[in-house]
């Protein structure tokens, strides 16, 4: 059984890259039964998200400006 | 003119947005940033005889990218406002995700449910708050969060960019990660609980 630090790092490195179907699995199972790693994982799309829009955001209050 | 190394103008105008969003994130002003980026279109056009491997088309433009903005930091007498990516010392701080975890590998504190984060994408107030979280990123982490999810450069893009090795890479965006979700958690979905709290009270 992987460790909630484990499953956190996996969880970022699936933002990141294609993780193995094993490795997929076993966030699938942790995160049954794990509510904080489950938030932790909606809760870095979210971060991704926030951080678009962050990035469009700046680009139209600049945009204003000049 | 039509040589095959030759860069065609769409394989070069499909690294646009990025290059566009790296310069922006350093200029802070949407006509430099284009200006930057126009000029790095010419010169790599101008250059693309020399240019070999389009595997690395874009760390190449980004490194041309990186010298015309240079040129426009040398050329204004205005004082840099923005950390400049390039000026980033390493700040390795290998203690601090042990905050976040207990020796056993369980959370410390850990994830609280988060009510309603798409509302708060609407509220001026959070982008405020995301900003001074972003900005609280140890240098060196903001750097490598930024050019991956602000600029979207690839994962083995900003590898490249920052020096960083494949294990060092994982690290720091996890701890990025870690750091951006509490700080958000302690500055604004915790503090917009206890608001709505009172205002039921």
């Amino acid at each position: 059984m992987r460790s909630c630090r484990d499953i956190t790092a996996l969880v970022s490195q699936g933002l990141d890259m294609k993780l193995s179907l094993g490795e997929r699995l076993a966030i699938g199972v942790h995160v049954m039964m794990c509510s904080r790693c489950r938030n932790f994982q909606s809760q870095t799309q979210f971060i991704r998200k926030a951080a678009h829009r962050y990035t469009e955001q700046l680009q139209q209050q600049l945009d204003k400006k000049s | 003119m039509n040589t095959s190394n030759q860069l065609s103008e769409a394989l070069l105008a499909e690294h646009r947005p990025v290059m566009f969003r790296y310069a922006l994130l350093q200029l802070k002003d949407t006509e430099l940033a284009d200006d930057a980026v126009q000029e790095t279109l010419l010169a790599a056009w101008q250059a693309s005889a020399n240019f070999e491997g389009k595997a690395g088309l874009r760390t190449w433009l980004i490194g041309i990218l990186k010298h015309k903005i240079a040129d426009h930091w040398r050329r204004s007498a205005r004082e840099v406002v923005t950390a400049e990516f390039d000026q980033i010392d390493n700040d390795e701080d290998e203690s601090d995700e042990d905050a976040f975890f207990m020796s056993n590998g369980h959370w410390n504190g850990g994830p609280t449910t988060w009510n309603d984060p798409e509302a708060a994408l609407k509220q001026q107030e959070f982008w405020a708050i995301y900003e001074t979280c972003q900005n609280n990123l140890p240098p060196k982490m903001a750097k490598v969060f930024m050019l991956r999810e602000l600029v979207g450069l690839e994962a083995e893009e900003v590898c490249r960019e920052t020096s960083l090795s494949d294990a060092n890479y994982w690290v720091t965006m996890h701890r990025a990660r870690l750091r951006l979700r509490e700080c958000l958690e302690i500055r604004w979905f915790n503090q917009s609980k206890t608001k709505k709290e009172h205002r039921h009270a």
